[in-house]
């Protein structure tokens, strides 16, 4: 993968550095080179203009045009396939007025819906109420920011971790089967053991495509879709057969309940749903941040995405690299396994426990830029279109898939940031440079 | 599924006239691949012995020749399949340690004993019968949208665009396919609107992949969840209300072919079948020999192995592969109109759940060649059927493992357990002209 294009990763950090030196060259050449007589007013507005240009061409103002457009298309959507739109758009010339009510109502619905499903809710009773919504955006946002990590940090080694359905499913089955089948331990050891039990179910299936990545050359993706499949119905197996996965005395295939001492406790009280699991995200989300930027692992890891075989001549065991690197990221997917099955769906899982997740987390991974922080405010963002769809559909009849296409518009528009800027008419960073510092940046990249 | 060390017999290779060394000495693949499937065959059967007989009916009611029902007793049926297969694999060892590769035929020959006895053991003592028609015939319906989606994969790549999307091109089109057959009442406008969207959804990838290089696997993930998400929004919001008039598409009756169809077995499987299904012979033929045997293949191949090359003797890489992918688009178009004007007569949620990611398996089992990707189509669309037809004779074998197979069968693929599957040499890769 190293040889592919780096382009999707829009990475905040080299494109910053670039940018503040250019800065600072301009200052220095302003002090020392200009005249003393010049318009100082002439002086602000330059710089004024400057520091806009800078923002504009910053990355993360293509990631808030990109999100603004998905938006925008999920609006017109929304519009289109509303009944008062269209029955008001039927007599448009004979009362437009009624055309433009009409879709502030759909449109206006549907965002204040998404928003009171969210973030904060006012029509509720009480401030713990009103502000429930937002610990829904956190518990959803808990996989999505455990598996965006996974996909992250595989991203980072240049490997494209596309398995995460496949990892979350068997890390699910294994942290259930230690949360039901293993009895008598006490309360918080049975909830570790079956949180490691995840972790390590994730790390397992993962890391089979990093051994045969490392072993054959075998083409992870490929590799990672297949696993998924083989997950699924492995696991579509272990829930319908008694004796291994399925509930006892019951014909669908579901599991057991979670038992309570195998679950994760509430972190806020009864009252919310939110439980540690979010702690456990947090933590892996610092924990990455650690690995990737402090450590030698984790620098190894990078180096490996960077360029493999610079990093052999360094001496970096590069297969086994890719296999630390698969067991590491399955491992984090693993973690959100294990928080749908003891904290989000405690009432006994079935096989569509990954609820998506796997897929969501390569979004959460590309918005946030595969930089924990990123991931970390990505998960959040994509919890709370998660949670706000579910409100959105419940009282607008808005179905809840339009999060998927305003999510994976996102995904589209970030990963090209050319035809954001074309769009929004934003200047390119790279126009802006001296020849040589774009030929250095050039060089960066390739 | 060859699994002999094979000579490179890449297409355009001199083979004649030219002195050829052989370096590389016959692996233990084969050999050792046909032990291991005869002795875990042999374990079942001692584990697992079946009583009564088995019942194959090789035609159909309505054939005008009509064969009887075979009744055969199961398990000496099936250890004299076991018998052959052994002898098979002692050809091929004996073979291997001539230094010599085990035939094609000889290995086909082993997986159709196999599965004679695998049917007659599994279908042991059961009232039902195993209909040998209807496990062919679903195999070929099953295998269409693979097959359709599979070539829409190898011309892409073979240009050097990975191409994830098949399944959002399928899902695309099948759902458009839907709507214009319902509105216009004919099964043809909705081939037509099939194809039409399966080459925008190509279009876009194309965009975002060539002109944009973004990296080819994220676009192809992701047009997978937009078209997920934009078709069953449009579904509940739109078809749902309005089943009767957008969602009742017609479908295409099947269009017997006289005098061929009456062949014993395979007749009624090959030539009583959809226009859909005729198209596809004639597709895979098409495709198969546009990238061999014209200039236009050549190029194509050019540019997914080495653009740059092709790219110094004039050949526009970025049309050809735009070209490509919405040809593929296209191919995948039709995979998806199988959905809702052959199979069933409405769009459903997700109705193609998954088949384009075993057509992606089928293109990498088949090396990107059309052929053997439309064998391997087959081989996928066969295994699945096969479970269907086990339920009903009441099989022992859970159905998860049946559906499990072309997933296993392509991860040993893609590992070189099963011959070696190379992709094209600048798959994936962005050109940057200069």
């Amino acid at each position: 993968m190293s040889h592919q294009s780096q382009e999707p990763t829009p990475e905040p950090g080299p494109e910053k550095e670039p940018g503040l030196s250019e800065e600072l060259e301009q200052e220095v050449a302003r002090e020392s080179g200009a005249p003393a007589g010049l318009d100082a007013g002439e002086d602000t507005a330059d710089r004024l203009a400057h520091a806009l240009q800078q923002t504009m061409s910053h990355p993360w103002t293509v990631a808030a045009g990109a999100i603004l457009l998905a938006v925008l298309v999920g609006s017109v959507m929304i519009a289109f396939t509303d009944e008062r739109v269209t029955s008001a758009a039927g007599y448009f010339f004979a009362r437009p007025g009624d055309l433009f009510t009409a879709l502030g109502d759909s449109i206006g619905g549907a965002y204040s819906a998404l928003f009171r499903g969210a973030v904060f809710n006012p029509r509720a009773d009480g401030f713990a109420a009103q502000i429930r919504p937002l610990t829904e955006t956190f518990n959803y946002a808990t996989p999505l920011i455990a598996a965006g990590l996974g996909v992250a940090l595989a991203f980072r080694a240049g490997l494209l971790n596309i398995g995460g359905q496949g990892q979350m499913l068997i890390a699910a089955s294994a942290a259930g089967w230690v949360g039901f089948g293993v009895t008598g331990l006490p309360f918080g050891v049975h909830t570790l053991l079956a949180v490691a039990a995840g972790i390590a179910g994730g790390a397992v299936w993962a890391g089979i495509a990093g051994l045969l990545k490392a072993r054959t050359g075998a083409h992870e993706v490929i590799v990672t879709i297949m696993l998924n499949w083989i997950a699924f119905y492995l696991v579509a197996y272990l829930l319908a057969t008694p004796g291994l996965l399925q509930a006892p005395g019951s014909s669908n295939p579901k599991a057991p309940p979670t038992p309570a001492s195998a679950q994760l406790p509430g972190l806020l009280g009864e009252r919310y749903n939110l439980h540690w699991g979010f702690v456990l995200a947090l933590a892996a989300v610092v924990f990455v941040w650690w690995l990737l930027n402090r450590s030698s692992q984790g620098f190894a890891f990078r180096a490996v995405g960077e360029n493999p075989r610079a990093a052999r001549v360094a001496g970096i065991d590069v297969p086994w690299t890719t296999v630390k690197v698969m067991l590491v990221a399955g491992g984090l997917v693993g973690i959100a396994g294990a928080s749908q099955v003891l904290g989000q769906v405690t009432t006994g899982f079935g096989g569509d426990i990954d609820a998506g997740i796997g897929f969501d987390a390569i979004t959460v991974a590309l918005l946030g830029g595969s930089n924990p922080w990123g991931v970390l405010a990505a998960g959040i963002l994509f919890g709370a279109f998660k949670a706000g769809g579910t409100a959105m559909q419940a009282s607008e009849g808005v179905p809840n898939d339009i999060v998927l296409v305003v999510q994976s518009l996102i995904v589209l528009f970030i990963a090209a940031p050319p035809l954001v800027r074309a769009i929004f008419r934003l200047p390119d960073p790279d126009r802006r440079r001296t020849p040589r510092e774009a030929r250095k940046a050039r060089k960066e990249a390739a | 599924m060859s699994a002999a060390v094979e000579a490179p017999d890449m297409p355009g290779t001199p083979s004649d006239g030219v002195e050829k060394r052989q370096v590389t000495q016959v692996g233990w693949k084969a050999a050792g691949g046909l032990i291991v499937i005869a002795a875990l065959f042999a374990l079942l059967l001692v584990a697992a012995p079946r009583d009564g007989a088995t019942k194959f009916a090789l035609s159909r009611g309505s054939d005008a020749l009509q064969i009887p029902l075979l009744e055969i007793p199961a398990m000496p049926l099936a250890w004299s399949c076991l018998v052959l297969m052994a002898l098979i694999a002692a050809i091929s060892v004996a073979r291997t340690l001539a230094n010599r590769t085990t035939s094609i035929w000889a290995i086909a020959a082993f997986g159709a004993l196999f599965l004679v006895g695998f049917l007659a053991w599994a279908g042991a003592g059961s009232s039902g019968t195993l209909s040998i028609v209807s496990l062919l015939s679903g195999s070929l319906l099953g295998a269409v949208p693979l097959i359709y989606g599979s070539l829409s994969g190898v011309i892409g790549e073979r240009s050097g665009v990975i191409n994830i999307a098949i399944e959002g091109q399928m899902l695309a089109a099948a759902f458009t396919a839907a709507i214009a057959g319902s509105v216009t009442g004919s099964p043809f406008a909705g081939l037509f609107a099939a194809v039409l969207a399966g080459m925008l959804v190509a279009l876009v990838l194309a965009l975002f992949t060539v002109t944009h290089r973004v990296n080819q696997i994220i676009v192809g993930v992701v047009l997978n969840v937009l078209v997920l998400g934009l078709t069953s929004f449009f579904y509940t919001q739109v078809l749902v209300p309005n089943a009767a008039t957008l969602n009742t598409a017609p479908r295409f009756g099947s269009w017997t072919i006289p005098l061929l169809s009456d062949i014993p077995v395979i007749g009624p499987v090959l030539f009583d079948q959809a226009p859909l299904i005729y198209l596809m012979y004639l597709v895979v033929a098409g495709v198969s020999f546009a990238l061999y045997r014209t200039r236009w293949g050549l190029r194509l191949r050019a540019v997914g192995e080495h653009p740059k090359a092709a790219d110094t003797v004039g050949v526009n890489v970025e049309r050809t592969r735009y070209l490509a992918l919405l040809i593929g688009g296209a191919c995948a178009g039709l995979g998806g109109a199988f959905y809702t004007t052959v199979a069933i007569d409405k769009f459903g949620l997700n109705m193609t759940a998954g088949a384009g990611f075993i057509a992606l398996a089928a293109m990498i089992f088949g090396k990107w060649d059309p052929v053997r990707a439309a064998l391997a189509g087959l081989l996928f669309g066969f295994a699945s059927n096969l479970q269907n037809v086990l339920s009903v004779v009441g099989s022992p074998v859970p159905s998860q493992f049946m559906l499990m197979v072309p997933y296993v069968v392509t991860l040993f693929a893609v590992a070189g357990l099963v011959g070696r599957s190379r992709p094209p040499a600048a798959n994936g890769q962005p050109y940057v002209k200069g």
